[in-house]
């Protein structure tokens, strides 16, 4: 354990060492390529390899070669380097490899503003990939949950053998700020289930009770296949409706199943709030101020602060919700989680407070929306 | 009947090769007359001398296929084996292979794969020569798509993209591979299957950057653009073009159906490959 006081790429890089990191691949891009300098220093200490690739497009598919050859692998990158990863993104869901995604957001769209953030990107986090998936997405809003968060990422990852994103923004990046970073042995290391079964009996996708099969890799006479075409529990392709479905299903129901260990969130101010906050990330800095001026003014106001931004636990939001009257969605884009939000509480009043800022919504425009409606 | 009785033989057990492929899988998918067949059975022969050697554990090795005809060869061997995305093969073998230095790589891939979207991974991992054997299968066609151009289509040639004729110049994969310190260039043929074994066989004991192209036959979808109409009339055609030459030059290597096609070792080198230098010597 010790005391730190640095930014939040920095954070991600320690953290990722901590959990276990042995394969970077990535490209510069800013705000992110200093996670990457870090680790072309410090990872060859921890016995890894730190490679720049000639692009995202091969980053992404380095990661998930290395992940099947037994590595814990990351890749690191913002908005144009994500789009380029979308298609890699989609190979590691269908073949279940576990690989972390460090998406630093700027302002877009296209080039936009690299050394500057917005929230915009949150759906591109989502749905950035053709297909149905689920892929879990965390958002940290300082740099102490840039690390913790980083090690729940690899955990989430390696344990749903599923690829985990990151979500952190520009401003994030380079905000100092001090912070606990734990050592190995002194936080939570999962790794991915090995096979127990021999090699004639071993089949890559087929999932044991709790939805999610164990993952034998290269090199160890499993003769795994890793398949991109649309696959049974062996791997074989079939062209099929019920193998599509089951596959499908077992993709998506893995991460549902386990939502507990994936959704996770954080209130302030919530007991007997009359109205609520939602909000995520670097927002929420700003939104917790805002929840704590109304407060002085006598306005009883929470907040909720998403951790985990996809999936949600629907039924878990709409509980902690239940009591307010009204619900302000806190953004830094043209207004995105808020359609969720409205979604999931379809009965409530559901407020979008979208305010595009190149560092962070200030206050005093989110009071200005939030006072037009109290 | 009894003929029938007589020839069944157990599952797997027909072909001393057999041990190298997922047999419940075959047949493969590839067309009658197509040259990725050949070609595989050379390969597997190469690997089975490397592995009676005790050069090559198969429990190491990995093929690795992006996508296309020839990517389809990564669920017809029984070798850890990865169908991947189209163009990516090389990128992620590159990866698999820095994270457990131990496997022995094998990327296959058609031209339009490996030299077309592929192109510019090829190049980065030729530069650094890492440590793959990189096999691309030249059929002239995009022939799992239904006819298009490739990288290698001869000009003038109708495809169903350039229904006018090609208006481009083939890809000379050979030459483009010579501007980097690689370790091993050839250029094989499917017409010549022995000789094809011999480049793999070198080649598998090699290290760094190692690339084959296998100019090849695909009757049914090239074979009938070029007005073919039959397989037996395009290996015959293949055939009468590709010249084997001991020492080819690099200036000889272009990819010229209408003069014909030098096939040979163009670049054998024994540089450290990419792993030994990050590992300080180690392999």
């Amino acid at each position: 354990m010790k005391r730190v006081y640095t930014h939040g790429n920095r954070a991600i890089a320690e953290a990722a060492l901590v959990a276990g990191l042995k394969f970077y691949a990535g490209y510069p891009i800013t705000p992110t390529s200093d996670i990457m300098e870090y680790l072309a220093e410090k990872l060859p200490e921890y016995g890894g390899v730190m490679m720049q690739f000639e692009d995202e497009l091969a980053s992404i598919n380095a990661i998930v070669g290395a992940s099947w050859a037994g590595a814990k692998a990351m890749t690191a990158t913002s908005g144009p380097g994500f789009s380029l990863m979308a298609e890699g993104l989609g190979l590691a869901v269908i073949t279940e490899t576990p690989i972390v995604i460090a998406y630093v957001m700027r302002a877009g769209p296209s080039t936009g503003v690299p050394t500057k953030s917005t929230q915009a990107d949150i759906y591109q986090a989502r749905f950035v990939s053709h297909g149905d998936y689920i892929i879990p997405v965390l958002a940290p809003w300082s740099v102490q949950e840039a690390f913790d968060l980083t090690i729940k990422a690899f955990n989430i990852a390696e344990y749903l053998r599923t690829p985990v994103i990151l979500l952190s923004d520009a401003t994030l990046a380079h905000l100092w700020e001090s912070a606990v970073f734990r050592d190995r042995g002194e936080v939570e290391i999962i790794d991915r289930k090995k096979p127990k079964v021999p090699p004639e009996k071993y089949k890559p996708y087929e999932p044991e009770e709790d939805g999610i099969a164990p993952m034998a890799v290269f090199g160890e006479g499993y003769k795994v296949l890793v398949e991109s075409l649309t696959h049974d529990e062996r791997g074989f392709y079939i062209q099929d409706t019920m193998v599509q479905r089951r596959m499908v299903q077992r993709i998506v129901g893995k991460i549902i199943k386990n939502i507990d260990r994936v959704f996770e969130y954080e209130t302030h101010y919530m007991d007997n709030a009359r109205h609520a906050i939602v909000s995520y990330g670097t927002s929420a800095r700003s939104s917790l101020a805002v929840v704590r001026d109304l407060r002085e003014k006598g306005i009883d106001i929470g907040m909720v602060r998403l951790k985990t931004i996809w999936p949600i636990d629907e039924g878990s939001l709409r509980k902690t919700l239940s009591g307010v009257e009204k619900i302000f969605v806190v953004e830094n884009n043209m207004g995105k989680l808020v359609w969720d939000i409205q979604r999931i509480m379809h009965d409530k009043e559901v407020i979008p407070v979208s305010i595009i800022d190149l560092d962070l919504p200030s206050p005093n425009e989110i009071l200005e929306v939030i006072n037009e409606w109290l | 009947m009894a003929l029938i009785e007589k020839t069944k033989v157990e599952l797997g057990k027909a072909h001393p090769l057999d041990k190298y492929l997922r047999i419940e899988r075959i047949p493969t998918l590839w067309c009658p007359g197509c040259g990725l067949g050949v070609s595989l059975a050379a390969l597997l022969k190469a690997i089975d001398r490397r592995v009676k050697e005790g050069v090559l554990d198969p429990k190491k090795i990995v093929f690795v296929t992006g996508i296309g005809c020839t990517a389809r060869t990564s669920f017809y061997v029984g070798f850890d084996a990865a169908h991947t995305l189209h163009g990516r093969a090389v990128a992620f073998a590159t990866g698999a292979k820095l994270a457990n230095p131990k496997l022995e790589l094998i990327v296959l891939g058609g031209d339009g794969d490996i030299a077309g979207i592929g192109g510019n991974h090829l190049i980065h991992a030729a530069r650094r020569n890492m440590d793959l054997l990189v096999i691309m299968n030249t059929n002239f066609i995009y022939a799992m798509t239904g006819g298009q151009l490739a990288p290698t289509t001869p000009p003038g040639l109708y495809t169903t993209t350039t229904p006018q004729g090609s208006r481009e110049k083939p890809m000379n994969v050979i030459k483009l591979l010579a501007a980097f310190e690689v370790n091993y260039v050839a250029r094989g043929s499917s017409i010549y299957p022995q000789l094809l074994e011999q480049y793999y066989y070198k080649a598998l004991g090699m290290r760094g950057f190692r690339f084959i192209e296998v100019v090849s036959t695909c009757p049914e979808v090239f074979g009938r653009h070029i007005g073919y109409r039959d397989p037996v009339t395009l290996y015959d055609e293949l055939k009468k073009r590709v010249k084997v030459k001991t020492k080819p030059s690099i200036e000889e290597s272009s990819l010229d159906w209408d003069r014909g096609i030098i096939i040979g070792e163009y670049i054998v080198n024994d540089y450290p490959g990419y792993i030994e230098l990050i590992m300080g010597g180690k392999k």
